[in-house]
């Protein structure tokens, strides 16, 4: 498993996922932080291209061994290509997860979506602030 | 103290110092708010000593008549079929009676290696290439398997062949009323009616036109059983093609609509000689494992085998175990895909189940591995060979006729000409049990004199004829009383308190 | 105690579809003593199976052996302590076997005529009246198949008393504490999940409670005592704030071994509750199954119980009625788990009025003497209790303090539990405990075993602050050790490779 890392250069959204935004595009997926809490992940349910997704809503399911977690899109916008590589291939997400362990890839809808987005640093931030409890 | 608690004085003296209250009264006190406490005792019986508990059971028990004191012919979804000593000798182990589910598996290899085993057999009987731990039993089995389908789909119909055990059919409503769903049933062929193919006739069938002109873009599952609750065999393949196409001259199916899920309800016993689902076009099997080594226990508990093609592995309810290595590299056997169930996806689950039959799923696997390969099939064609020579010999009794004429493999619906509750009573007081009361069941004016009589290797010829005897002279005796007069034998009548 | 390389004995894990040999049988058909009939004489081809399914080929000694070798690698209740919480694993009685094995009992077809099966129908009468009795409600259906079922009975029987007064509820309260089960049962009967939070108590959140009971709320389905092991003191405020809302209070019995003869549901306010059979009235559990889930329910809902209902007649008769117009139905075949009925009722027999009691007040005084030994230096830095001072049947500790300092997860203290020949507690559970241990001793165990494991989980949190590897790497003297369960999800094996070529199916849809 690669080591706890949050990339500059992405755009994240509280429930632990992040985007890449690339012109009128966006790639999106989950953080270290939600891949190593949901532990070895063995199953992620593909979407169909064309689906069209919502900020803050739930648009796929990852899978571990014992739990299941809503992946959330951090911005609106309309599918247009998904990591086909995930479904021989899950554990790519753990391995990988801001590399091959990709999600899909939107069409941006609103570009004002990433003002609410955070940074790496507040994330980050945050992530220490909510772990630790007992 | 009682029977089972070992806590004695000085015990609870102990641990009530260590936990530092002064009496167990306290305890509660502390905790149960005092309005809800209960004043007084539970108006219940003074607890027995073993002995006695015994004798009060063994005398409940011997006021009823089991299927080792009379000659039964009582099926209609559960049978009397021979359990051999080592299903009784295994099932009655420590080690399978009495742990939990699986959740350790390290320590369970036994358990869940058997149900690998049991599914691997269910898979091979269904020739579909999943199947879970077991659910509940048959009937509820219809209706796991029928909220597959709406979770797969979504649509708001089930349509269902009248040929369904009437308890699946029940059971279906009560469930489908949760799924919001309508259910729509689709006859029988009459006798008589018959079109009648040259190699077979129908009478008895599930009507395969009018199953296909019922099926359409909003059914969500087409629904049968094999053989049908009349004994009858159905042609599996043909309702689950005529399922998966268009009615002719119908607007199409929707443009590419998938079609709906094709579920049958299948007795196992029978799959050494008929064509299994699976390879008839089935999605889904499901049925009452209790024929195979199971007791009757006047009902229950048994088993409900689940079965079903690939695509719906992540649909299926219930446990299911799997293969896989520790760390070692032995191989091993735990509980895999839980991301399906209601302790992991809650509200999302694809059932609320729990637990599988385990105990009986044993019961079943230990049968299927002594009867074996063959077995199967050579009680099946035993079965076959004797309920077609109890046709033959009940046909030739005057007033009695066979309902359906289609093919059936070991249980046989007559219509006979008299009122069949006091039938029933005249055999059961020469000691034979001629079979269940088929209005009794489905409540069709159809089936007014419907007599449903299960064979199995457990009655034999001497038994069929004697079955013939009596039920021949029940029907005279019947029709003597009514040339007599009108009061002549009248069924006697409870009167309720 | 192998930590090195094992010897990996092939035999062990052969499955009976591994053994055997071609024609080798332990089944002998009986004469068919009727004129021979080939099924091909009646039925045509297609509808006939062209090869035998590949069932096994063994004789009777090698299945005997081959089970019996499986049995060998289970634990179970016989051999040792079984904490499991939530699951009441308390002895299983040998006269319950017995009695259920009667053929009387055991042999008896489900549809015989009432008339021939009195006993049976007075015994299933007899169970019911106990069971109303101990919840204290009027009206006891014995069908449900487990507890499971036994919610989904509930949550339709809420649905049909509103449906009948013209109301449509969508909405069940269910606090964050309970069994997947709930919400599970919910969305099976067409309802939406709202859920509620839990206090610092460990209680239900009343201002929270407040905030979600409106008119579209059918029922609140509550546990109590709840899965923290924690009786609600605000029982009374609750039922009140549910009822005011027109709302139904379902009471799910899966800790009922706490409060028999001590507090009814019924008295609570709740209008249905489900038993486990299974646990409180001590079934055995089988490896997982069967179980069986009767419901207890008041007058207003009585209307919509299931069918067919036993109905006893002034002269001591019985008989079976499917005389309900309203009522939701059927949930399964006949009439229900009659075999578990047979246990349940030779249980309360045995044990009556007083002996119920018992049985809860043991319960808890084992409970809390099991936490009170967790509470010693040693083990509560770091598995502190989750809430409370007291609790009721079962306790719950986190293991967070022991995975901050020891870097040692409530996995590897369980799995190192199984070294000492405990089986460990239930674990990760309830969600809202971080590395929960849910802990249930029941009221059949001595205090020399509460204190053994309480030693045990000492003994092991010392050696986890020596040596947390071997916690880690635990267990060791298992018949196979930890299992690789993420392969087994990402490329299932779900059945043996058996030795012909796997059939396809001729209808591919």
């Amino acid at each position: 498993m690669a080591p706890a890392s949050y990339p500059q250069d992405l755009l994240y959204h509280p429930e632990h996922d992040w985007a890449r935004i690339e012109g009128d595009e966006a790639t999106l997926g989950i953080t270290w932080y939600a891949q190593d809490v949901l532990g070895e992940v063995v199953f992620f349910d593909l979407p169909s291209v064309g689906t069209v997704v919502s900020q803050g809503e739930a648009y796929a399911e990852v899978e571990s061994v014992k739990a299941v977690s809503d992946v959330i899109a951090p911005l609106s916008g309309e599918i247009v290509a998904v990591n086909d590589a995930l479904a021989a291939g899950p554990q790519a997400i753990n391995e990988d997860p801001y590399g091959d362990g990709w999600l899909v890839k939107i069409r941006l809808a609103d570009p004002s979506g990433r003002e609410s987005l955070l940074d790496s640093e507040s994330y980050a931030a945050g992530l220490t602030s909510t772990t630790g409890q007992a | 103290m009682s029977r089972y608690t070992a806590a004695t004085d000085d015990d609870r003296q102990a641990m009530l110092d260590a936990i530092g209250v002064g009496s167990v009264e306290e305890l509660f006190a502390r905790q149960v708010p005092d309005q809800v406490r209960l004043r007084g005792e539970l108006a219940l019986p003074d607890g027995l000593s073993e002995q006695e508990v015994y004798g009060h059971l063994r005398e409940l028990a011997q006021r009823n008549v089991s299927t080792e004191q009379e000659i039964s012919f009582l099926g209609a979804g559960m049978y009397d079929h021979y359990v051999p000593a080592i299903v009784d000798m295994l099932c009655e182990r420590s080690e399978f009676l009495t742990p939990y589910t699986p959740y350790q598996p390290e320590v369970s290899q036994g358990s869940l290696q058997v149900m690998f085993e049991y599914q691997t057999a269910i898979c091979e009987l269904t020739a579909l290439p999943v199947a879970n731990a077991s659910v509940y039993e048959g009937p509820s089995a219809v209706a796991s398997a029928a909220y597959l389908a709406k979770l797969h789909n979504g649509r708001p119909r089930f349509v269902v062949s009248a040929g369904l055990h009437p308890h699946s059919l029940q059971t279906l409503r009560t469930y489908a009323r949760g799924f919001d769903a309508e259910i729509v049933e689709v006859p029988l062929i009459a006798d008589g009616a018959d079109a009648g193919s040259a190699e077979a006739p129908d009478g008895g069938r599930t009507d395969v036109e009018r199953w296909r002109e019922a099926i359409d873009e909003n059914t969500c599952a087409a629904i049968f059983a094999q053989p049908n609750f009349y004994g009858v065999v159905e042609d599996a393949a043909a309702l689950a093609e005529a399922a998966k196409q268009p009615a002719r001259g119908a607007p199409a199916n929707g443009a590419g609509a998938a079609p709906p899920v094709v579920i049958a309800q299948v007795d196992p016993i029978t799959l050494g000689i008929l064509r299994p689902p699976g390879d008839c076009g089935v999605d889904v099997a499901v049925g009452e494992g209790q024929a195979l080594g199971g007791r009757l226990d006047f009902g229950g508990p048994s088993f409900g085998l689940f079965a079903a093609r690939e695509e719906f592995l992540r649909r299926m309810p219930g446990r299911i175990a799997g293969e896989t290595r520790d760390v070692d590299g032995r191989r091993g056997f735990v509980l895999t895909l839980q991301t399906r169930e209601q302790h992991i996806r809650r509200e999302r689950a694809t059932s609320n189940i729990c637990t599988a039959q385990a105990l009986n799923a044993l019961a079943g696997t230990v049968y299927l591995s002594w009867l074996g390969r063959h077995g199967l099939v050579e009680l099946g064609e035993l079965l076959m060979a004797r309920t077609e020579y109890a046709r033959r010999a009940l046909e030739a009794i005057d007033g009695v006729r066979t309902l359906y004429s289609a093919p059936v493999v070991r249980e046989l619906a007559l219509q006979i000409d008299g009122d069949i509750p006091a039938l029933r009573r005249a055999c059961a007081d020469r000691g034979v049990n001629p079979g269940a009361d088929i209005q009794a069941l489905t409540g069709r004016a159809a089936d007014n004199g419907g007599l449903l009589v299960a064979i199995t290797e457990q009655r034999t010829r001497a038994d069929i004829d004697r079955l013939v005897a009596v039920i021949g002279s029940a029907i005279a005796q019947q029709r003597a009383s009514a040339a007599a007069g009108p009061d002549a034998g009248a069924p006697r009548e409870a009167v309720p308190a | 105690m192998t930590v090195g390389a094992p010897t990996i004995d092939p035999d062990e894990t052969r499955t009976i579809f591994q053994r055997g040999a071609p024609g080798r049988r332990a089944f002998v058909c009986p004469p068919s003593e009727v004129p021979a009939l080939a099924p091909a004489e009646v039925l045509p081809e297609r509808l006939l199976r062209q090869a035998p399914p590949r069932l096994p080929e063994v004789s009777e000694p090698e299945i005997v052996r081959h089970y019996v070798g499986l049995s060998k690698r289970n634990f179970d209740l016989d051999s040792g302590f079984y904490p499991l919480g939530s699951c009441t694993m308390k002895h299983n009685p040998r006269l319950h076997e017995r009695v259920a094995a009667l053929s009387g009992h055991a042999r008896l077809h489900p549809l015989q005529d009432p008339e021939r099966a009195q006993g049976a129908l007075e015994l299933m009468w007899r169970l019911e009246r106990a069971l109303s009795e101990l919840a204290g409600l009027a009206h006891v259906s014995l069908q449900p198949s487990a507890g499971s079922q036994g919610e989904l009975a509930g949550v339709l029987l809420t649905r049909a008393y509103h449906e009948d007064r013209g109301q449509q509820r969508r909405k069940v309260l269910i606090p964050d504490t309970a069994h997947g089960t709930n919400p599970a049962t919910v969305a099976m009967a067409g309802l939406v999940t709202v859920t509620v939070q839990t206090n610092a108590d460990g209680g239900v959140d009343l201002d929270d409670l407040r905030a979600k009971v409106d008119d579209d709320v059918a029922c609140l389905m509550l546990t109590n005592p709840n899965t923290l092991g924690l009786f609600d003191p605000n029982i009374v405020a609750i039922a009140s704030i549910v009822h005011e809302a027109g709302a139904i209070l379902y009471y799910d019995g899966a800790n009922l071994n706490a409060v028999m003869g001590i507090s009814r549901p019924g008295d609570m306010g709740f209008d249905i509750v489900h038993f486990n059979l299974h646990k409180t009235f001590t079934q055995p559990h089988g490896g997982g199954g069967p179980g069986s889930g009767p419901i207890a329910v008041s007058d207003r809902i009585e209307p919509y119980l299931m069918v067919p209902r036993i109905v006893r007649y002034d002269d001591g008769h019985f008989e079976l009625s499917e005389q309900a117009p309203r009522s939701i139905g059927r949930l399964r075949g006949f009439q229900g788990n009659f075999g578990c009925f047979v246990r349940a009722y030779a249980y309360i027999c045995s044990l009556g009025a007083a002996g119920l009691k018992d049985v809860s007040e043991v319960a808890v005084l084992n409970a809390n003497y099991l936490l009170a030994r967790l509470s010693e230096q040693g083990v509560a830095e770091y598995l502190p209790r989750a809430y409370g001072q007291l609790c009721m049947h079962e306790l719950v500790l986190s293991g967070a303090p022991m995975r901050r300092e020891l870097a040692v997860k409530t996995l590897d203290l369980a799995k190192r539990l199984l070294d000492h020949g405990f089986h460990p507690p239930t674990v990760y559970f309830p969600l809202l405990v971080e590395e929960a241990l849910m802990i249930e001793p029941t009221e059949t165990e001595t205090k020399e075993t509460l204190d053994a494991f309480a030693d045990a989980v000492a003994a092991i949190l010392a050696e986890a602050a020596s040596d947390p590897e071997i916690l880690r790497q635990a267990p060791h003297t298992t018949p196979v050790r930890r299992l690789d369960e993420a392969t087994a999800v990402r490329s299932p094996v779900l059945r043996e490779r058996l030795a012909d070529a796997p059939r396809e199916p001729a209808h591919a849809g």
